[in-house]
C-alpha cells in the first residue's frame, strides 16, 4: 500500500532520487553549480552529481557546521552551492551556520535535508527530520520548499537553482506516488490544487500530499467535497490560495509529516486567523518523538494516514 | 616590498588611535581585542599582502579578509578607513542606530567586508570555501582569516582545519591572534587549546609561531605564508590583548580588558601614550 494508490496513482521515486537526478542533469547546464557533502551524499542523492563532476564536489567529513559554512564560502565566490545532509543533522547540527553563514549575508546556498519525516522507518527518532521546517522557516529571508512527488521535485530543483538567495529543501527517503503524470507547473510560493471541492479543503505538503488524495477519494464516498492544495512551498506561503479556500470552504485541515509546532499548520494558520477565520484541524505528528519500525506502521500509529485526515475534515464539519 | 617597517609602524600607530576614538565614541565594542591584531592587519592591508581596490570592493581578482574574531571589527574599519574605503571620520558612528559600522562584520551593508562574522568558529570554514572557489575559477587570489585564541575552542574551527588538510588549499591563510585572553579569563585557565601550531601541523598546515606585535615580525610572516602555494598556511601570532595601551590596562588592573571600551578620559591618556611611543 503507498499513498495515493486508493486514488489511482502510479507509485514513482522518492523524492531524494529525484532531486539527485535533477541535480546531476541540471549541473551539466550550470558550471556554478557546486556541491558539498558530510559524508552523506549516497543517502541525499547529491552522489551522482559528485560522481559526475568530481571537481566541483567537495565531501568535508561528517562535519555539518563546516559544510554550510564552507558552501557559503563557495557562494560567496559567485557559486550556486548545494549543501545537504539528513534533515535534522542539517538543521540541528549546523543551525549557527545557517543563521550567521548563510541567511544573514543572503547567500545563495541551497541547503537539501533527506530522511525527513517518520516515515524513514526502521532507523528511528535519532535519524528523523520533524522540526526541520520549522527551524528553517525562522530563518530571515529563507524560501522553504517541501515537494510532494518526484516530478514536483525535479521541477523544485531547477526553480531552486535558478532563483538566487538561500533555500531549504526537504526531501524524502521512500517511493512516493506520481501526482503530477503530465509535469508539474512548478512556481516558488504558489500552491497547486490538485482536486478541487466546496466542503473542506485539505492542506499539505511532502508524503502527505497522497494521503489527502486519498481521504478526499474517502470523502467523496460519502458526499463531502475535499479540495486539496499542495502546498509544496512554506515560506514564502501562499496567502491567496488560502484565504480563497478559506472563503469558499469554509473549513481547512492542514496535514504535514513535521511536529505540530512551526510547520505548514503554524504558518497556515497564521494567514487564516488574520484573514478569514474559519474552523481548521491538524493532522501531524504533534509534540513527540516517534520509534523505530516499519514505514506504514509508524505512519498509522501516529496519526499520519488517510483515516486520521477523514477524521479531522469530520470534526470541522461536524 | 615598497612600503618600509617605519611607515608600517607609523600606519599601526594610526590604526591604534582610530580603534580607540571609535570605541569610546560608541560607548561600547572591543578595543582590547582589535589592538592585539593591528600588526597583522597593517601588513595584511599596506605591506602589499593584500590585492585589493577600494574603489571597486568587488573586484573579481582581489584577495580577502575575513575577520573571525569579527568582535575586533573596529581594527578592520580602521585599516580599511587608511585604506581608503571610507574616511576616517565616518568610522566614528560605530554601533549607532543607522550606521553602517555595525558592532560586528556585516557583508551586506559594507562593500569591502568578505563575511559577516560575529558568531565565533565560522571563518574559518567560509575561508577555505573561498578558497575553494577561487581555485576553481583559477583565480590567483588568497584568502587571509584571521581567529582567536580564544575560538579555537569551537569545534568547527577544527573541522575546518582538517578539510583544508584533505583539499590543500594553497591560497588559505589563517592568523590565530594568540592574545592569551578571552572573554572570561586567560586562554590557559577557560581551556588551553595548545600547542596550536602542532594541531594545525597534525592536519596537514604549514606552520609559523612569530611575535605578532612585531611589525616586522608579521611582514617577514606573512611573506613566508604567500610564498607556500602547496597546502594551506597558519600564523600563529603571539600576541599581547591591548598592545599598544598595557601600562595604562595595567593601571586599571585588567589586562584582558574584554569587551570594555576606554572612557573618554582614559581614551585621551591612551592616544597622548601612543603617540608618545
Ligand atoms: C559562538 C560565540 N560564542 C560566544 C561569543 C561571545 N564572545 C565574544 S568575544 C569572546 C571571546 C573571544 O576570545 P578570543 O577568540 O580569544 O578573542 P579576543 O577577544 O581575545 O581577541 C566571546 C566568548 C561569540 N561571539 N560567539
Ligand atoms: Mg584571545
Amino acid at each position: 500500500m503507498y499513498y495515493g494508490e486508493l486514488s489511482g496513482l502510479k507509485l514513482g521515486a522518492a523524492t531524494r532520487d529525484a532531486f539527485g537526478d535533477a541535480l546531476k542533469e541540471l549541473g551539466a547546464k550550470h558550471p556554478e553549480v557546486v556541491v558539498v557533502d558530510a559524508d552523506v551524499g549516497n543517502s541525499t542523492r547529491t552522489e551522482p552529481f559528485m560522481k559526475a563532476f568530481p571537481e566541483r564536489s567537495f565531501n568535508v567529513g561528517i562535519a555539518e557546521s563546516n559544510m554550510v559554512s564552507v558552501a557559503a564560502g563557495l557562494a560567496s565566490c559567485g557559486k550556486t552551492a548545494v549543501c545537504s545532509s539528513f534533515a535534522t543533522f542539517l538543521l540541528s547540527n549546523a543551525f549557527d551556520q545557517l543563521r550567521m553563514s548563510v541567511a544573514f549575508p543572503k547567500m545563495n546556498v541551497k541547503f537539501v535535508g533527506s530522511h525527513s519525516g517518520i516515515s524513514i522507518g526502521e532507523d528511528g527518532p535519532s535519524q528523523m527530520g520533524i522540526e526541520d521546517v520549522s527551524l528553517a522557516c525562522s530563518l530571515p529571508g529563507v524560501k522553504v520548499i517541501v515537494p510532494s512527488d518526484a516530478v514536483q521535485t525535479a521541477a523544485a530543483t531547477a526553480a531552486m537553482l535558478a532563483d538566487h538567495g538561500p533555500i531549504y529543501l526537504r526531501t524524502g527517503r521512500s517511493k512516493v506516488a506520481i501526482l503530477y503524470p503530465n509535469g508539474c507547473d512548478f512556481k516558488i510560493g504558489k500552491a497547486i490544487q490538485l482536486r478541487d471541492g466546496s466542503d473542506v479543503t485539505i492542506i499539505a505538503n511532502g508524503l502527505m500530499v497522497g494521503a489527502a488524495m486519498d481521504a478526499a477519494t474517502e470523502l467523496a464516498k460519502s458526499g463531502v467535497n475535499a479540495r486539496v492544495l499542495d502546498m509544496h512551498t512554506i515560506k514564502p506561503i501562499d496567502e491567496e490560495a488560502i484565504v480563497k479556500a478559506a472563503r469558499e470552504t469554509q473549513r481547512i485541515v492542514v496535514v504535514e509529516e513535521h511536529l505540530a509546532h512551526g510547520g505548514l499548520g503554524s504558518v497556515v494558520a497564521t494567514v487564516v486567523s488574520r484573514t478569514v477565520p474559519v474552523p481548521m484541524a491538524y493532522v501531524n505528528v504533534g509534540d513527540c518523538f516517534a520509534e523505530s519500525g516499519d514505514p506504514q506502521g509508524l505512519l498509522d500509529k501516529y496519526g499520519l494516514n488517510p483515516a486520521a485526515i477523514v477524521a479531522a475534515v469530520k470534526s470541522v464539519i461536524g | 616590498m615598497a612600503v618600509s617597517i617605519e611607515e608600517l609602524k607609523a600606519k599601526a600607530k594610526q590604526l591604534r588611535k582610530h580603534i580607540i576614538r571609535m570605541t569610546t565614541a560608541a560607548g561600547s565594542g572591543h578595543p582590547s581585542s582589535s589592538l592585539s591584531a593591528v600588526e597583522m592587519i597593517t601588513a595584511l592591508y599596506f605591506g602589499g599582502f593584500m590585492k585589493y581596490r577600494p574603489q571597486e570592493p568587488h573586484w573579481a581578482a582581489r584577495d580577502r579578509f575575513i575577520l573571525s574574531k569579527g568582535h575586533a571589527v573596529p581594527a578592520l574599519y580602521a585599516a580599511m578607513a587608511e585604506a581608503g574605503y571610507f574616511t576616517v571620520e565616518a568610522t566614528l558612528s560605530l554601533r549607532k542606530l543607522g550606521s553602517v559600522f555595525e558592532g560586528h562584520p556585516n557583508m551586506l551593508r559594507m562593500p569591502g567586508i568578505e563575511a559577516s562574522t560575529g558568531s565565533l568558529g565560522q571563518g574559518l570554514s567560509l575561508g577555505l570555501g573561498q578558497a575553494l572557489g577561487m581555485h576553481l575559477d583559477k583565480l590567483d587570489s588568497r584568502v587571509f582569516v584571521m581567529t582567536g585564541d580564544g575560538e579555537l575552542d569551537e569545534g568547527q574551527v577544527w573541522e575546518a582545519a582538517a578539510a583544508a588538510g584533505k583539499f590543500k588549499p594553497g591560497n588559505l591563510t589563517v592568523i590565530v591572534d594568540q592574545n592569551g585572553y578571552q572573554q572570561t579569563g586567560a586562554t590557559k585557565d577557560v581551556l588551553d587549546m595548545r600547542p596550536i601550531a602542532d594541531k594545525f601541523a597534525a592536519f596537514g598546515w604549514h606552520t609559523q609561531t612569530v611575535n605578532g606585535n612585531c611589525q616586522a615580525n608579521a611582514v617577514a610572516a606573512l611573506t613566508i605564508a604567500t610564498n607556500i602555494k602547496d597546502r594551506p598556511t597558519c600564523i600563529i601570532s603571539q600576541t599581547q590583548k591591548g598592545f599598544g595601551i598595557l601600562p595604562l590596562l595595567e593601571a586599571e588592573g585588567d589586562l584582558n580588558y574584554h569587551g570594555k571600551p576606554l572612557s573618554p578620559a582614559l581614551a585621551e591618556k591612551a592616544i597622548a601614550f601612543i603617540d608618545s611611543n
